[in-house]
């Protein structure tokens, strides 16, 4: 009786999460109008005119690039901080870990405040750079955590048999160690990337006055009501940030399997 | 230099460009901005570089503030008591599921991965005056005219619970997916019943990843202001809010930073206390 109610309860708390995305989605379709009930009928016209959208495909743009900055800056990072971390023996390591995972325990809004009025008392003003700056410390912490967690699982005893081959230390990284590393690398920077591609609490704070990245594009259309076209928007986004992570999972996954790692 | 001095400074290496990041971009700005809180801002031009107590005056003296803070935690604390109550039994069941419970977890974590603007909107279209809710209500007779039940109190939580809940289900799921079944069991052959068994050996044992998933709802939830700004009405500013206004719309930065650094202190404080009790390596299972 009681695992009944557990699961009935799971299915609702299941129904919770995917209702209102899954509403998003169908509204997209909607012939209407307005963006709203009822269905009048189905219908790619929103996303036509999404596609057709100068200022949308600005923020995607923009949203692209500095994701994808943040994404190979943030795991460079990361990278290097971990495998230090793992790999060696470092006086205070607990106390360098908690340092650096510092920017996700501090509120985004706080530390997007700290940010944009030092670098403005450096001259940097609002710009890219500021954006970028930010993305880079605030997904830093998670690509360390996601690399970490797979580099333990890296055994040593591959290693040490290259070497023990005759394999310089440098060979050994390259060859053995990297590709090993490949799918904690790849995970990272999926991770940076996404979640650079969704921020809006510290971007709106960082972004200069006419650029917009995608969800500042949203809130900004919010502002005035919800039309069809912020719900294909939307859909267009859940295939991406759903779509990319699970893509990227498939790939590690396989590029784990065949290597035996 | 000796082999072993040179393994010795490689770790340094590669740890430098990290952490001078987060020294200059997060430790540095966040002493600046208590340099900031003690300027002064004026009518025009630069603001007044000096020692003036006037913003902490302000931020802790006006009602006006305290209210939206106490508001602040109160939403805070609401939304991570609904998320416990709801993700604990969803946690339980994908911990203890015979199914894939790979699969359970990924789909419970697909929302996560949805963007927190499409979500937080997402509710308009299910409680908005044309929305979901009000088409059914009326289509089967209930109601004769859209009622508005957005913009209130009750949607910001109910936003912020959306946002959350995964983390809170993360984290328990860690928690009870590393517990020993057999002691269950073991209680459960001493003659307890099967909800003894699970207040008094697997709750216990869970309320780590609880609190783990506690400290992130109650932290992440008092810092928003998107939430509030999309789904609250005119009254439902939270603190973050006055940060954000302070900053972006009345570019008073020296309040702005006395009043960031109030939500820091007050959510730090918390932060503090945790690690006290109970580490940061909770924390972090759950997150990586």
């Amino acid at each position: 009786m009681g695992w009944q109610l557990v699961r009935f309860w799971t299915l609702l708390v299941y129904t919770f999460m995917f209702l209102p995305v899954a509403v998003v989605v169908l509204l997209s379709f909607n012939a209407s109008q307005f963006g709203s009930f009822p269905m009048t009928g189905f219908s790619f016209r929103w996303f036509i005119e999404l596609a057709q959208n100068e200022a949308i495909l600005r923020a995607f743009r923009t949203s692209i690039v500095l994701g994808l900055m943040t994404a190979v800056i943030s795991t460079t990072l990361g990278v290097l901080a971990s495998l230090a971390l793992v790999r060696y023996r470092v006086p205070g390591a607990n106390m360098i870990s908690t340092l650096l995972i510092a920017p996700i325990l501090v509120p985004e809004v706080v530390l997007a405040v700290a940010l944009l009025l030092f670098l403005n008392f450096l001259n940097v003003n609002k710009s890219f750079t500021l954006l970028l700056a930010g993305h880079v410390i605030f997904t830093l912490p998670f690509v360390i955590l996601v690399v970490q967690a797979r580099l333990v699982g890296i055994k040593r005893d591959v290693e040490e048999a290259a070497m023990s081959l005759g394999a310089s230390p440098r060979q050994t990284f390259f060859q053995i160690t990297l590709p090993l590393m490949m799918p904690a690398v790849a995970a990272g920077a999926l991770f940076a990337f996404t979640i650079s591609f969704d921020d809006i609490t510290g971007t709106l704070f960082w972004k200069p006055g006419g650029v917009e990245t995608v969800p500042t594009q949203i809130f900004a259309m919010l502002r005035n009501s919800i039309s069809p076209e912020i719900n294909a928007l939307g859909t267009v986004m859940i295939l991406l940030t759903v779509g990319l992570p699970l893509l990227g999972l498939a790939i590690a996954r396989r590029m784990s399997t065949k290597r035996g790692g | 230099m000796t082999v072993e001095a040179r393994e010795a400074r490689q770790p340094w290496i590669l740890l430098s460009p990290a952490l001078s990041a987060v020294a200059l971009l997060l430790f540095v700005p966040l002493i600046f901005i208590v340099v900031y809180s003690f300027w002064l801002r004026s009518a025009a031009g630069a603001d007044q570089v000096g020692f003036y107590l006037d913003n902490w005056q302000e931020a802790l003296s006006d009602p006006f503030y305290r209210d939206i803070l106490l508001n602040t935690l109160k939403i805070a604390a609401i939304t991570t008591l609904v998320c416990a109550l709801m993700g604990y039994p969803a946690a339980y069941f994908i911990a203890r599921s015979s199914g894939n419970k790979a699969v359970l977890l990924l789909l419970l974590m697909l929302p996560f991965w949805i963007s927190y603007i499409i979500r937080t909107m997402s509710w308009i279209n299910i409680l908005g005056v044309s929305g979901a809710f009000n088409s059914a209500l009326m289509a089967v007779g209930i109601l004769d005219e859209p009622v508005q039940m957005l913009y209130n109190e009750t949607t910001v939580i109910l936003g912020l619970v959306h946002f959350l809940l995964p983390f809170m289900v993360l984290n328990v799921f860690v928690s009870l997916d590393g517990i020993d079944r057999n002691l269950e069991d073991a209680a459960n052959s001493l003659g307890a019943t099967k909800w003894q068994a699970f207040t008094q050996v697997t709750l216990p044992l869970s309320l780590p990843g609880l609190a783990a998933g506690g400290l992130l709802c109650f932290v992440l939830g008092a810092g928003t202001y998107i939430t509030p700004l999309v789904l609250g009405g005119p009254t439902d500013a939270m603190f973050a809010n006055l940060v954000y206004e302070a900053i972006i719309t009345q570019l008073n930065w020296p309040l702005g930073s006395a009043l960031s650094l109030m939500l820091l202190a007050v959510l730090g404080a918390l932060v503090l206390i945790y690690n006290r009790y109970l580490g940061m390596a909770q924390l972090m299972k759950g997150l990586g």
